[in-house]
């Protein structure tokens, strides 16, 4: 199955950009469905971003994070080549990883 | 260590005897060191009761322990209207120094923290993200700088919730 995961990582001088693209329905628990029944809430809870198995970022999400999160930030320190992963977990234990390079 | 014990096809009585003596002193070493590693551990742990919290104050004391005064070094861009409460671009950055966290409140939402940011040695006190606003409310940012609590305010006008219901 393709990743759930897309990240872009450019390296440009000392600074490495990194955007994150995950896919995941981020049900907060007070929609109802076509039913009128409520989506039990189902979202992702954290999010790692490791430069050389070094923590650089982690985010903390609650459920007001919007449907398939979107996440921008720059850390000092990468190369272009160097291993970037991407991890997550939700709050019903379902996870995903991915290793990118820097590009 | 152990892995040789268990891939070994003869098992001598030695490899068992250290096998044996390795899970005592790891045993041993877990009781010792374990308040040390909570404390460790308890930073990189989700902080699920400040996502639980209602209103500004009970959720920055919280996830934080402390109060937050206003600072125009922190800069919190977020649309005047959003169309679209289930996609509100939002971003937070900072020119202060040793900006060790970035927390974002939405105060008329269900639950009021909406996202809490570790920023690590060497990453930029700035971060970009999408949130959804269940109606027209006060979008607080708190940065965590040398210690200290910093926030900047600013109102979206919500025209579609997007927390449904």
């Amino acid at each position: 199955m393709a990743s759930t995961i897309r990240v872009r990582a450019t390296s440009s001088g000392d600074s490495t950009e990194v955007q994150a693209l995950i896919q995941h329905p981020m049900d907060s628990g007070y929609v109802k469905d076509a039913k009128g029944q409520l989506i039990p809430p189902h979202f992702i809870q954290q999010v790692v971003i490791e430069h050389d198995g070094k923590p650089v970022f982690i985010a903390d999400w609650g459920p007001a994070v919007s449907k398939d999160p979107y996440l921008k930030f720059a850390f000092k320190g990468g190369k272009k080549g160097d291993d970037l992963k991407v991890s997550w977990t939700d709050n019903k234990g379902a996870s995903d990883t991915l290793t990118a390079k820097i590009q | 260590m152990s892995s040789s014990i268990w891939n070994d096809a003869t098992v001598s009585r030695r490899s068992v005897l250290q096998g044996i003596a390795a899970v005592a002193v790891i045993g041993f070493t877990g009781i010792r060191f374990g308040i040390a590693e909570a404390l460790a551990a308890a930073n990189d742990k989700y902080p699920e009761e400040a996502f639980k919290q209602k209103g500004e104050a009970d959720t920055i004391k919280s996830l934080y322990g402390k109060t937050a005064e206003k600072s125009d070094k922190v800069k919190l861009d977020a649309p005047e209207i959003a169309e679209n409460g289930a996609v509100v671009p939002i971003s937070v950055s900072s020119s202060l120094p040793d900006v060790t966290s970035i927390a974002i409140l939405v105060t008329e939402n269900p639950n009021t923290l909406a996202a809490a940011y570790r920023i690590l040695p060497g990453t930029a006190p700035a971060v970009s993200n999408r949130l959804k606003m269940a109606k027209t409310s006060n979008v607080i940012a708190v940065v965590e700088a040398g210690g200290k609590l910093y926030s900047a305010t600013k109102e979206v006008k919500v025209t579609v919730g997007g927390c449904g219901g």
